[in-house]
């Protein structure tokens, strides 16, 4: 492993040595401050962030947060010298000086950048705006609405969460932790190759892994149901979540049929109850709530309650089709 | 290091009371409202006020403060309003998620979801704090006024809210809870009180809501077995508005006109308050009524105690099935106190009053199966009032220093 490390640092000097890959800048990851440009982090090699800077290692999941069909960009930093562990089927265990890097894009032009930065003190979470000639990402801490078209060609006025939205979505138990690389959203493919690079401590054991998204016509209805469920309601939806005190918990590893909402009353809906009276009532999608807030764009009544302004219409079907064929 | 313990405290309660840097940090309304007084609250630290100027705030997302122990603070519940009128996303107007935070002398109106949601923030208080839906009843209102939730340490003084399609002043899932001094109206819960304990509600108005006053308690939430509560000497009066509720809701099912109304919960102490003119029951006293399977859960209200209430009218056109016969035969109206008779654990009232028992078989076999009965000489139960209850003499401090 030291070999492969020195091995690794070396290549990188002998990269320095020539004028492209940019050095993350380990220090702005760690020190207590909010870079107010994205490039002075040094995670890309270049000012368009198209190109990860060395030791910057891109990964998909197994099936995303949908954004209004944002097309989307992952990237994992680990510091040299340190090792992401595992732990079975739930997160990587990233290290501190750690961050992972999402870029958000429209029609080919990026909007914003969310970086997820691992500090001495806990993970902080920050939004970066993409101006128009893609030269630039700025902090936007109080988050940002922007007038995009989505690649369903709606109209929407996006919403770039703030700060504080963004420990909303990734607060577990008061916490600020990372939500994507679960080792169960993950590909075994990329996990054996991160290991192998030595960024990760062993290739975990995963009971069962979320189906491809692309593959969700030919994967078991249940399991793209569940798994996007997963993805995208059950950073809220878990016993220590923001939706904590609703009783409904949408994990992947969730089992009990009740917290999952089927017969389930709402808790503290209010109007997004519509007029239904049960989280999940099997065979019914439309006397579902789940699906009557799934499918709602309006403020109050539409889940998840950011970042979702218009309707995701590859998934609606999925998520119907699962509650129908419940008996 | 070791202190003595009041030396401790008193350090203690300094360092509450004035951090070494608190500042204050002013917003005024008016031009990019959003950015900038949401960039106050990030930037806000433990101790800091962030001072709302006189004015409307024209807002076109949910707000948030992550941070302990700050003030947000207003001109006053009528001068500093937050206006959501024009919000897009977002559960709520305002979402508090650190311990210690006061919010007072503002105005929410309009958001699209809850006014003022704290969740998981410990020692909140909410003193002053208006919250409207300007259009009057509407099943398109907000959920809750002001919603504190999954918190020890709650404290809900002199606010105002009015219009909620569920409850104007709602504490869920808390313990240690004051709220007093409110007054409610037009919404279909005027105040409630759900699986949590420890509450005290006093002195509060509420008026013109489906129903008054509720404590509940429901299955299948990670906090249950509600009670410890104690309503006094508030004031319920004429809530008859016709129930707004979306369907789905629990409150969905409060009868039109219902003062107090107590489901399952264990120890309940209802005393001195004043009902007048709430048309179903003056005191309404039910099991949960739906089916469920969460085993920890108890459906039943036990040590339900109905101290001294002044009672005036009231009962005169209960909304339930059978009401216009009942009112009949008991001679115009029903007395104050109804139960559903479910379980064996009726409500405790004083010596020689007497109370209607609707007679419901059980939990869930409804009203069609119902043998009303007047219960004219009650089972004497002990009248044990609660232990602790309310929040602490900390909280009440930074409202009514």
């Amino acid at each position: 492993m030291r070999l492969l490390a020195a091995a690794m640092l070396l290549s990188a000097a002998v990269l320095a040595a020539k004028p492209a890959p940019r050095q993350v800048n380990d220090a702005a990851v760690v020190a207590a401050s909010f870079p107010q440009t994205l490039a002075e982090f040094g995670f890309f090699a270049d000012d368009a962030g198209t190109r990860p800077a060395a030791g910057v290692t891109p990964y998909r999941l197994q099936t995303p947060l949908w954004s209004d069909g944002a097309e989307k960009s992952r990237y994992v930093y680990v510091p040299p010298g340190k090792q992401a562990r595992s732990q079975g089927d739930g997160l990587l265990v990233l290290p501190v000086g750690s961050a992972l890097i999402k870029h958000f894009a429209f029609a080919d032009k990026l909007v914003e950048t969310r970086v997820l930065l691992h500090r001495a003190d806990g993970w902080v979470a920050l939004p970066y705006v993409w101006n128009t000639e893609q030269t630039e990402a700025r902090l936007a801490l109080a988050g940002r609405r922007i007038d995009l078209v989505t690649p369903a060609g709606q109209a929407i006025s996006y919403g770039v969460p703030n700060k504080n939205q963004c420990k909303d979505c990734h607060n577990l138990a008061g916490i600020t932790m990372p939500i994507g690389p679960k080792a169960y959203n993950l590909s075994a493919q990329w996990l054996a190759a991160f290991a192998k690079a030595g960024r990760l401590d062993r290739v975990p054991q995963v009971s069962r892994r979320i189906p491809l998204w692309e593959d969700r016509a030919s994967a078991p209805v249940a399991a793209a149901a569940r798994g996007y469920l997963d993805a995208n309601c059950a950073h809220c939806h878990n016993p220590q979540g923001a939706a904590s005190n609703s009783g409904l918990y949408l994990g992947w590893l969730e089992q009990d049929s009740l917290a999952l909402g089927v017969n389930k009353r709402p808790v503290a809906a209010g109007r997004g109850a519509g007029s239904h009276e049960f989280d999940i009532v099997p065979g019914e999608p439309d006397h579902s709530i789940l699906v009557y807030r799934f499918t709602s764009t309006e403020g109050g009544v539409a889940m998840p309650e950011l970042g979702r302004e218009s309707r995701d219409s590859a998934a609606e079907p999925v998520i119907r089709a699962w509650i129908a064929g419940m008996r | 290091m070791r202190m003595p313990k009041t030396i401790a405290a008193t350090a203690m309660a300094l360092a509450l009371a004035a951090p070494l840097h608190a500042k204050t940090i002013d917003v005024a309304a008016g031009e990019d409202a959003q950015t900038r007084l949401q960039e106050a609250l990030i930037l806000a630290e433990p101790g800091d006020t962030v001072q709302l100027g006189a004015g409307r705030f024209l807002l076109t997302d949910g707000l948030s403060l992550d941070v302990d122990g700050v003030t947000l603070r207003g001109a006053g519940m009528d001068a500093s309003v937050l206006d959501f009128t024009g919000q897009k996303g977002a559960g709520e107007g305002l979402l508090v998620t650190s311990d210690e935070v006061t919010l007072r002398d503002f105005a929410v109106e309009n958001s699209k979801g809850d006014g003022i949601k704290s969740k998981g923030a410990d020692n909140v208080v909410y003193y002053r704090v208006r919250v409207t839906w300007t259009g009057g009843p509407k099943e398109t209102n907000g959920a809750y006024g002001i919603y504190p939730v999954s918190s020890t340490g709650v404290l809900v003084d002199g606010c105002k809210v009015s219009g909620a399609s569920d409850a104007g002043i709602y504490v869920g899932q808390s313990k240690a809870i004051t709220v007093r001094y409110n007054y409610v109206e037009q919404s279909v819960a005027g105040i409630e009180i759900e699986n949590s304990r420890d509450a005290l509600v006093t002195d509060n108005f509420v008026t013109r809501n489906t129903g008054g006053i509720l404590v509940f308690d429901l299955p299948n939430l990670p906090v249950m077995g509600g009670g410890n509560t104690i309503i006094k000497n508030n004031a319920v009066v004429g809530n008859d508005t016709p129930n707004f509720a979306p369907k789905g809701n629990i409150v969905a099912g409060v009868p039109r006109g219902t003062g107090i109304m107590v489901m399952a919960n264990e120890g309940v102490w209802v005393s001195m308050n004043r009902l007048a003119h709430n048309p179903t029951a003056h005191v309404l006293v039910v099991a949960y009524p739906k089916p469920f399977t969460d085993k920890a859960y108890n459906p039943l209200p036990r040590s339900v105690v109905i101290e001294e209430n002044s009672y005036v009218g009231g009962g005169d056109d209960p909304q339930m099935p059978g009401g216009p016969q009942l009112t009949q035969m008991l001679g115009g109206r029903l007395p104050p106190v109804v139960w559903d008779g479910v379980g064996p654990s009726q409500p405790i009232v004083p010596e020689g009053m007497s109370f209607l028992s609707l007679g419901v078989p059980g939990p869930d076999a409804g009203m069609a199966e119902a043998r009303p009965v007047l219960i004219d000489r009650p089972q004497p139960g002990a009248m044990v009032a609660p232990g602790r209850f309310g929040a602490s003499a900390a909280l009440d401090a930074r409202a009514r220093p």
